[in-house]
């Protein structure tokens, strides 16, 4: 579904990312680890048509990427600047629906539901800038969800929730995810890029460039203790770990 | 400062330049024919105020006065948006501003009025000129600059640039927009008023002042019409400041100092 090839981008001649190569299929969710600044951020703006690469492409279903491709959701790493002051809660999560066609009415009771499942219903009436810092990134993640895009990009997406909270909206992830949904899932957190991911792929280096890409086979996929307790994935954790480390 | 408070201390400046004139005309100081006392000058204005003839040519300053700012809106925002949020048109474009900013709208009248006689026409254009800068500086002012992330926000939706200028730049610009208009207010009174000073015939505020000038003992008429002026201008700063407030309780500058009222009501997820 998407095909990264050579990607390559500098800041003002400052190298960033080299030669990045990353394929993935549709209805896949590939965890991106790596060292903070090494261009996480920087190749998700790639993938999304805001920041053109100095080099290499990037093809979704076969086409390069030329501006902003269709289908798309982000959740930003600035989430709370991402959300507009001046609507409220329920207007921000239905806004993007827009793109979608619908009545008025189908997009609220979208939005609505969308909320409900991250948990702010109650608080759908306020305005982005009277919650706390969590709540925006779960507003965030509700006009993601409620979009359902063919590709989402989240970047450090819970990164600002408490630890239960945190745990909720991973299990919440895997619940929405689709066959038709594409998930690139940016993370500094290596238990977090285990449990969630289908592959996990470690950037480093500088320049950065993908120095490992570890498949996730858990045996079983549960509760979010067992899970974490199982041979397999203390194993893929402690790999993921070492690259992450690795100067 | 409390809302209260500040409409008090107010009123107690006012009251103590009025005490002041009274003192000087009744002590001699000035004599009653060069300066009449503030009393004689606002039992005048408050006499005028329920005159019809009177009101209709405040009604005709009223009418020019909106209408060039309804111009200077129309003109001075799609113009602001455009400067500010593209920024090849507004490198093209900011030498000419800059070149006609200077310009003091006042020192145009003579030159309009030449051009389109002195009537209604002249006074609304005159009022548009001068009111379609701050609308258009502060448009500007409001678009550029302005966080990129809620517009890429809306662009990785999938919204093209005009709607995410329409959506995002527009509402985002919007108090500083209002900021300009109500500046906009301010400078299109002058230029009405001056306008039909500098005509001296036909309907108008500034008309009335201009013929009272010529009479004998107009002077109380010139004190009582240019009082009338000066209230419209609060008036209208009042009633678009209140606005602003109203407006755009969500931008930082009119939130409440502490903005998150009970925070943490819900953190259950559902699956
Ligand atoms: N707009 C920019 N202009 C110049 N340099 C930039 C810009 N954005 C990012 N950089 C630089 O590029 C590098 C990679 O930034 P990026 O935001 O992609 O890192 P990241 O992996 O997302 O980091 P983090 O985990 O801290 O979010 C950093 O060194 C940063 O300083
Ligand atoms: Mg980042």
């Amino acid at each position: 579904m998407l095909q990264i090839d050579g990607l390559g981008h500098a800041y003002a001649g400052h190298p960033v990312l080299r030669d990045v190569d990353l394929t993935v299929r549709r209805g896949e969710l590939v965890s991106i680890v790596g060292p903070s600044g090494c261009g996480k951020s920087t190749l998700l703006r790639c993938v999304a048509g805001l920041t053109a690469p100095a080099r290499g492409t990037i093809r979704i279903d076969g086409r390069p990427v030329a501006g902003v491709p269709g289908g798309l959701a982000v959740v930003f790493q600035e989430y709370g600047r991402s959300l507009l002051p001046w609507l409220t809660v329920r207007d921000n999560v239905a806004l993007p629906l827009r793109r979608r066609g619908g009545t008025r009415a189908q997009r609220r009771a979208a939005a609505a539901s969308a909320l409900d499942a991250v948990g702010l219903a109650a608080v759908a009436a306020r305005r982005p800038w009277q919650l706390s810092g969590g709540m925006q990134q779960r507003v965030a993640i509700a006009r993601a969800l409620a979009f359902r895009p063919s590709l989402l990009l989240m970047d450090e997406p819970f990164g600002s929730v408490d630890a239960q909270t945190r745990e909720d909206l991973e299990d919440l992830l895997l619940t929405v995810r689709g066959p038709e949904m594409t998930i690139l899932f940016v993370t500094h957190d290596i238990d977090e890029s285990v449990y969630v991911g289908d592959r996990v792929v470690v950037l480093n280096g500088s320049p950065a460039g993908v120095v490992a890409d570890l498949p996730v086979t858990l045996p079983t996929r549960g509760e979010q203790i067992a899970t974490r307790e199982q041979a397999e994935f203390v194993r893929l954790r402690a790999e993921v770990g070492r690259q992450v480390r690795k100067a | 400062m409390t809302g209260t408070g500040r409409i008090v201390r107010g009123a107690t400046g006012i009251a103590a330049v009025v005490a002041l004139s009274e003192l000087l005309a009744v002590t001699g100081v000035v004599p009653p024919g060069f300066l009449p006392p503030a009393s004689a000058v606002l039992a005048r204005a408050a006499h005028l105020v329920v005159d019809p003839a009177f009101l209709a040519q405040i009604a005709a300053t009223v009418r020019a006065w909106l209408t060039g700012l309804a111009v200077a809106v129309a003109v001075g925002v799609p113009a602001g948006l455009l400067i500010g949020g593209v920024p090849a048109a507004g490198a093209a474009v900011r030498p000419v501003l800059e070149f006609l900013r200077p310009i003091p709208s006042v020192a145009l009248i003579p030159l309009v009025s030449l051009l389109l006689g002195a009537g209604r026409t002249t006074e609304v254009t005159l009022v548009a000129f001068a009111a379609t800068w701050p609308v258009l500086f502060n448009t500007v002012y409001g678009v550029q600059d302005q966080d990129p992330v809620p517009r890429e926000t809306l662009r990785v939706f999938g919204f093209g640039r005009a709607t995410v200028l329409w959506l995002v730049a527009l509402p985002a610009a919007a108090p500083f927009i209002a900021t300009g208009v109500r500046l906009a207010a301010a400078v299109g009174l002058i230029l009405a008023v001056g306008t039909e000073i500098l005509a001296g015939f036909g309907d108008g505020l500034g008309v009335f002042i201009a013929q009272a000038q010529q009479v004998v003992d107009g002077t109380v008429d010139v004190l009582a019409g240019t009082v009338c002026a000066g209230v419209l201008g609060l008036v209208a700063n009042a009633v678009l400041a209140g606005a602003e407030r109203r407006l755009f309780h969500w931008h930082p500058s009119q939130r409440p100092l502490s903005p998150r009222p009970a925070a943490a009501t819900a953190r259950a997820v559902r699956r």
